[in-house]
């Protein structure tokens, strides 16, 4: 296999061309043709986004979090912008499992959209039931399990900080789910160490893992001087929060270098999802960027073809995890070298982590 | 979500793929009023698209700004044809890094918008009279509504109210467009001293208008809804909540409604709204979660 050395600008996107290109992604044992997904929460239950998408092309809806009982979510203030980003404390709202099937499923289905459905429970009896109303629901591409929602009552500490509660969680959830459909974990960030999470849910039988959910946050209104969110604390999310959505990806990678990794936190453009890619995430999901642009995701599929087909890559596939591959054997060529000449290396490079 | 499902499947699928667009349109005129900025950008196929009441979102900062989330701004006029092949023009006041962004656009700078959204004023079927009050910049998108009322034989008294002569928006425009015209300032240094709330009473009395079009703060809303069921009209109000998106798939901008079969839902103002009936909404609830609303906790959350 070759791979180029040279990167090149990424080219301009201007037009709605995109690059005859594999962006073909396996989540968790289903194969998604495109690579980039919804986030949950950032696309209600996918209709909203329909004058804006394809939503027949891009990977995946990713659902909002929805939870057995219809809920009313929290108060306003629910939002409010930070630099780079957003604290969010919408509280889950949602019209409960059974409306979501009949209404918001059936119009997926209805018209062939490729859906993970997001779950979120207050207990592990709930995840339960709530796996068994998905439990004969065909052609799920996935269930999102969302253990790590900051602005329920206990803030999701429960079961987003600890492993054994995680894993419990997980394990009623997959044993209570069609097996052919994978269950991902959506993980935290506010936690000490997330391999450690990770590696526990994942031996309680998740096939993916989600990262990451929103950071626990604060603005506080300088004018009326009391906490800018009706719910006092909310979830960070946009830009600001990619770093630390990449630090994730990369460690849990690291460690877990077979398990398939849905990549999200502040991705806008297709250099942004293209990090987590070489970070190790399979998929990306574009979340907050799709509030500020509604057609996001499908626009950062097509830059993230074409940045990959820039840096030589001749599929997703082959460029997931390749950040961590071991330090070039071969000397960089110089600055002078024709951008437009995309120097190949004869042999692979030396150690390559994605395809240990 | 009862309200946004209906309307929903009652355009179809054809109609709800057409019934927005994203464009990036071109700043054509920047221009002040008041204590205001006006701005006209053009907006390819949104023009034909819109009724009065509808907004755009308008994202602020570029493609890489610190800035995330879309501003949005009522409609408050549309040229369909002309050299720029469509334009409309957005009112805004600087309060926050967007609209100073916003105000520091020039011409042929690009802005990209999405219209138009929301649901839009319900127009009368009968030649009936009809009362548009509005508070500050919330005069905007009533310039449209009262040609619409007009070009159906309505007859239509205007009252604009603002804390300052400088915050009142379309005084000139609304002297055309009506019947009679009351203005009001806080400090009385144009027109009545005091609210539109103040006068309206007067005015309803006056024209024993059927219904009142309202746009404004929360609390002017609030009062036109009390008043206008004091007189027995219909109200209808455009609200100006806070938006993360404006295309409905962020649940920031919600108000407790109460829908066809009583019940009470947080309803999304982008998509449900920004116009609402005002005896529909509860307005002395806003900013809380009734515990009387669908799905509410059963419990009262102590976060």
């Amino acid at each position: 296999m070759t791979r180029a050395v040279i990167t090149r600008e990424p080219r301009r996107d201007t037009s709605l061309d995109r690059p005859d290109f594999d962006m073909s992604a396996n989540v968790g044992g289903v194969t998604l043709p495109d690579a980039v997904l919804t986030a949950s929460g950032c696309a209600a239950a996918g209709r909203e986004l329909e004058p804006f998408l394809d939503l027949e092309r891009i990977g995946a809806v990713v659902t909002k979090s929805v939870m057995l009982a219809p809920r009313s979510g929290r108060p306003t203030p629910r939002m409010a912008e930070t630099p780079s980003g957003m604290l969010n404390s919408i509280g889950l709202q949602g019209p409960g499992i059974d409306v979501f099937l009949e209404r918001d499923l059936r119009w997926l289905r209805d018209r062939g959209i490729r859906t993970v459905v997001s779950i979120a429970g207050g207990s592990v009896d709930e995840f339960t039931k709530l796996a068994q109303k998905l439990r004969h629901v065909e052609g799920l591409s996935a269930i999102e399990v969302n253990i790590s929602c900051p602005n329920v009552e206990d803030r999701g500490q429960v079961f987003a900080c600890e492993p054994s509660a995680a894993a419990a969680v997980l394990s009623t959830v997959r044993r209570n789910t069609m097996p052919s459909v994978p269950v991902l974990a959506k993980l935290s960030p506010d936690v000490t160490d997330i391999v450690e999470i990770a590696r526990s849910v994942v031996a309680a039988g998740a096939d993916g893992l989600s990262l990451i959910n929103t950071l626990l946050g604060m603005v506080i209104d300088v004018d009326t001087m009391r906490p800018a969110l009706a719910g006092v604390t909310g979830g960070l999310s946009g830009p600001a929060i990619r770093p630390v959505a990449v630090r994730c990806v990369y460690q849990v990678h690291a460690a877990l270098p077979d398990v398939p990794i849905l990549g999200m936190g502040g991705i806008r453009h297709g250099v942004d999802a293209l990090e987590f890619i070489l970070a190790g995430a399979s998929a990306v999901s574009v979340g907050t960027a799709t509030f500020n642009d509604p057609s996001a995701p499908e626009r950062v599929s097509r830059q993230l073809a074409w940045a990959l087909l820039d840096r030589g890559f001749t599929s997703l596939a082959d460029a997931v995890g390749y950040a961590h591959r071991a330090p070039d054997t071969v000397a960089r060529p110089a600055a002078s070298v024709e951008p437009e000449v995309v120097d190949v290396l004869d042999e692979e490079p030396v150690a390559d982590v994605a395809e240990r | 979500m009862v309200t946004a499902e209906t309307a929903a499947s009652a355009r179809g699928k054809t109609a709800e793929t057409k019934a927005v667009v994203q464009v990036k349109s071109e700043v054509i005129a920047l221009r002040r009023a008041g204590s205001y900025y006006v701005m006209t950008l053009t907006a390819a196929g949104i023009p034909e698209l819109t009724r009065p009441g509808h907004f755009v979102a308008v994202s602020c900062g570029g493609d890489d700004g610190a800035t995330l989330l879309r501003r949005a701004f009522s409609i408050h006029n549309v040229a369909s044809r002309g050299v720029y092949g469509g334009t409309l023009d957005i009112v805004f006041s600087v309060v926050g890094k967007g609209t100073r962004w916003l105000s520091e656009r020039h011409r042929h700078d690009s802005v990209e918008i999405v219209g138009p959204l929301g649901r839009p004023f319900a127009l009368p079927r009968q030649p009936v009279s009809c009362i548009l009050v509005a508070g500050g910049y919330g005069s905007a998108p009533m310039f449209m509504l009262a040609e619409a009322l007009r070009a159906r034989g309505c007859r239509v008294d205007v009252v604009l109210g603002a804390s300052t002569e400088d915050k009142l928006f379309g005084v000139l425009d609304a002297k055309r467009i009506a019947a009679t015209l009351t203005l009001t300032t806080d400090d009385g240094s144009v027109g009545e001293r005091g609210r539109v709330t103040d006068l309206l009473p007067a005015v309803l009395e006056r024209t024993d208008a059927d219904v009142v079009y309202a746009c404004g703060p929360m609390p002017m809303l609030a009062r036109v809804a009390e008043v206008a069921h004091a007189h027995g009209a219909h109200a209808q109000c455009l609200v100006e909540e806070s938006m993360a998106c404006g295309t409905g798939i962020c649940m920031t901008c919600v108000l407790p409604v109460i829908g066809d079969d009583g019940v009470t839902r947080m309803l999304r103002s982008c998509t449900d709204g920004p116009v609402f009936r005002a005896d529909r909404v509860r307005w002395a609830d806003i900013g809380t979660v009734p515990p009387d609303a669908y799905g509410a906790p059963a419990v009262e959350e102590s976060s």
